[in-house]
């Protein structure tokens, strides 16, 4: 430490090395101080290498952008998911309809559900086609609720999917039936009478 | 992994799959191997989704998995592999090149869904070149078979490791996870099919050719009734074939440009002879002997077998090496050296200019030059040469050699070499390179997303004209439709358009010095 204080202050000027060396003779004057940060893109000095042009070059442009494309339309593109709905902030007619539907589907949508991690890479890629498309009508769904309208569409298998990801429950949904549609249920066609 | 390489790796998937894809693709590689809780606990995300995102990296050949001890299973990210679908597109039309429209769209249809059964690639294949040609002309199974076949033969495109067939007597319970292999014999062995079909158009699907039986008319949404003849085993694309094909390709343009077009034909067959023998990476080809080569010359040039072998010795004792006298063999990894030094070059030269392009030359000359030296050597002014020194210095181009006069290594009385290490100057290079393509890909997302509204206005209305078209609509409507794009929005389309044309063609260029670089350090590492 005292070697060091003692050389700043004895030695002022001296570098370790000879400073003709470097470049900067004496009575040369120093490059201009640098008061404001680099310039964020630099002056390109040098033109560059001109871009691949004429009919190979077009042509794998063209296919890069069609891929690029097609790579979206594909089933291997996983859409992001619906964000969680607090339900009990939204009116409730927006989610019986929902419920409905469910107990007609789950006979049909139960089989459909094996664990993911299949080895039969084809049986995957349908089943990711179909929850695609589920969750794209999910998506579709779910904005037109929160937009409020009106239109009842009656697309099937929507509502039941999305909220078996959310739950992430071993349990359906309408397990946790609070008994809201034992009125709605008369119109159906059961068998049993209703006391 | 670089975080420069991890940036790009995330900017593709993201492009390409989605971004749930992208978080757990990107998480593997960063964090090695994991099992399927830890990857759902550490990214946040929900069991279902990690489990689809999975399944299409696996797909795809991104993952790999593995069963350890206890039953799990572990994925880990092939980071490199993501890098390659950049180069997608060249794959492609080197493939259109060699094998025509039906090579084109097979290799496309294996890119695009990672694996495939011959039988659906077949299907799809044919389909797809029936919608382009003429209506009532229909595309047979049996030639797109045929191109299969002979890129089967030729390597580019290989079987996938397929699940063992296990005897039933194994009572225990089935693994967690298959352990797939793959028998080296049969990686190329293409299935005895009969694909007897004809490609079909999407709107008529009923109009099908007369002899064809019902069995095989299988709808697209449920499951084939029948079972696939071929089920079970599935090929991909063999990447590394087509590397060895860029190289070969250099290789022999770079001896054109050198030479003359006759001797370039000498090396191109020189390698097409080694191709199916030597592996794609080895140092040197199989030594041939000058009349094996004289016998597979392209019918076109008819030189004696005397001026051949002055083009042999001519090779053999170019500068560069391309070609080793050790019983005429060639080689070709010294070819990929030149190249790459080359490559770096003409980045010199484009991003210092040519007077540091000579000072580089030099200095990788004669391997080990003084200061003083550089400046009488390449003639350029002194205060110039340390300048551009320096800058080169700075950026990891050169390296400094110390070489003490005395023992106390004193600045002032030690020598100074400069010197260059291609291998480190490579690698830097490379990484600017992946740095490029990451800018290149954000700035075009940008350009895209600041022009998102404009560009679907656009597609709204060439959709509106398209349908309108099709139902026959008079040139008055479709001019006011037309007119729904105002002329200062068309300019900036046309402005858009052709920002992302150069960001994209860029990229590509980009692309191709990657591979350079990335054969070269491979192949050197492997020397050592």
């Amino acid at each position: 430490m005292a070697s060091r204080g003692g050389g700043r202050g004895r030695g002022r000027g001296q570098l370790t090395f000879n400073v003709e060396a470097v470049g900067i003779g004496k009575g040369d004057a120093l490059p201009p101080p640098t008061l404001q940060p680099s310039p964020l893109f630099p002056p390109l000095e040098f033109r560059p290498v001109p871009l691949p042009s004429g009919e190979e070059g077009e042509y794998v442009l063209a296919l890069k952008q069609e891929l690029r494309g097609a790579m979206r339309q594909l089933p291997y593109f996983i859409r992001p998911a619906v964000p969680k709905r607090d339900w009990r902030r939204l009116p409730r007619e927006l989610k019986i309809r929902v419920r409905k539907l469910q107990k007609e589907r789950i006979t049909i949508l139960l089989p459909k559900r094996p664990p993911k991690t299949t080895e039969d890479k084809e049986e995957t890629i349908q089943k990711l086609e179909t929850l695609e498309k589920k969750e794209e009508e999910v998506t579709s769904e779910e904005d037109e609720e929160k937009e409020g309208e009106e239109e009842k569409e009656e697309e099937e298998e929507e509502e039941y999917d999305e909220e078996e990801h959310e739950e992430e429950t071993d349990y359906i949904m309408s397990y946790f039936d609070n008994g809201e549609d034992f009125g709605g249920d008369s119109d159906d066609n059961m068998d049993e009478a209703i006391y | 992994m670089t975080q420069a390489e991890i940036k790009l790796c995330s900017l593709l998937l993201q492009e390409h799959f989605g971004e749930i894809v992208e978080k757990i693709g990107v998480h593997l590689i960063r964090t090695g191997s994991q099992s399927l809780r830890v990857i759902a606990h550490d990214t946040g995300t929900s069991l279902d989704q990690v489990k689809k995102a999975l399944c299409v990296l696996v797909q795809h050949n991104l993952v790999s998995y593995q069963v350890h001890k206890r039953g799990v299973v572990e994925y880990e990210a092939q980071c490199s592999r993501v890098l390659r679908m950049l180069r997608y597109p060249r794959y492609i039309y080197t493939t259109k090149t060699l094998y025509s429209d039906t090579g084109e769209l097979i290799v496309e249809e294996l890119l695009l869904n990672g694996k495939l059964t011959m039988s659906a690639v077949v299907k799809k294949v044919a389909d797809r070149l029936t919608e382009t040609m003429e209506d009532g002309k229909t595309m047979d199974y049996a030639e797109v078979s045929n191109t299969f076949v002979r890129l089967a033969d030729t390597h580019f495109v290989q079987r996938c490791p397929s699940v063992p067939t296990t005897e039933n007597s194994d009572p225990g319970p089935p693994p967690p996870a298959p352990t797939l292999v793959i028998n080296e014999k049969d990686m190329y062995l293409v299935p005895k099919l009969s694909l007897i079909g004809k490609g079909k158009r999407r709107r008529s699907s009923d109009e099908d050719a007369a002899g064809e039986p019902k069995a095989k008319r299988p709808k697209y949404t449920t499951d084939n009734k029948e079972p696939i003849p071929d089920d079970g085993i599935y090929w991909q694309a063999n990447l590394d074939r087509f590397h060895q094909h860029f190289r070969d390709q250099a290789i022999v343009s770079a001896v054109a440009n050198r030479m003359d077009q006759t001797s370039s034909e000498i090396v191109r067959t020189m390698l097409r002879m080694s191709e199916i023998t030597t592996s794609s990476s080895a140092p040197f080809t199989q030594p041939l002997s000058s009349n094996e080569i004289f016998r597979s010359l392209p019918v076109g040039y008819n030189i004696s077998k005397q001026v051949l072998d002055q083009y042999l010795t001519l090779l053999a004792d170019d500068p560069l090496e391309f070609v080793g006298k050790s019983g005429d063999s060639g080689g070709g990894m010294y070819v990929i050296s030149i190249l790459t030094t080359c490559h770096l070059l003409s980045s010199f030269l484009s991003r210092f200019g040519s007077r540091c392009a000579r000072i580089f030359r030099l200095v990788l000359q004669k391997k080990h030059i003084e200061q003083k030296q550089v400046e009488d050597f390449a003639m350029i002014p002194a205060k110039e040469a340390k300048d551009m020194l320096y800058k080169m210095l700075s950026e990891n181009f050169m390296s400094l050699q110390e070489i003490p006069k005395t023992p106390d290594h004193a600045p002032s009385r030690t020598f100074y070499l400069y010197t260059v290490t291609i291998l480190s100057a490579a690698r830097m290079l490379l990484h600017r390179c992946y740095k490029s393509i990451a800018n290149l890909i954000e700035r075009r997302q940008f350009e895209t997303k600041e022009n998102k509204r404009l560009l679907e206005k656009s597609q709204r209305v060439e959709a509106i004209i398209a349908s309108m078209q099709a139902t026959g609509a008079e040139e008055a409507q479709l001019q006011e439709i037309e007119e729904m794009i105002t002329a200062p929005e068309r300019q900036q389309l046309e402005t858009l358009k052709r920002n992302v044309n150069k960001l994209d063609a860029s990229e590509i260029q980009v692309d191709e010095t990657i591979f350079l670089l990335e054969s070269y350090i491979e192949c050197t590492m492997k020397r050592q």
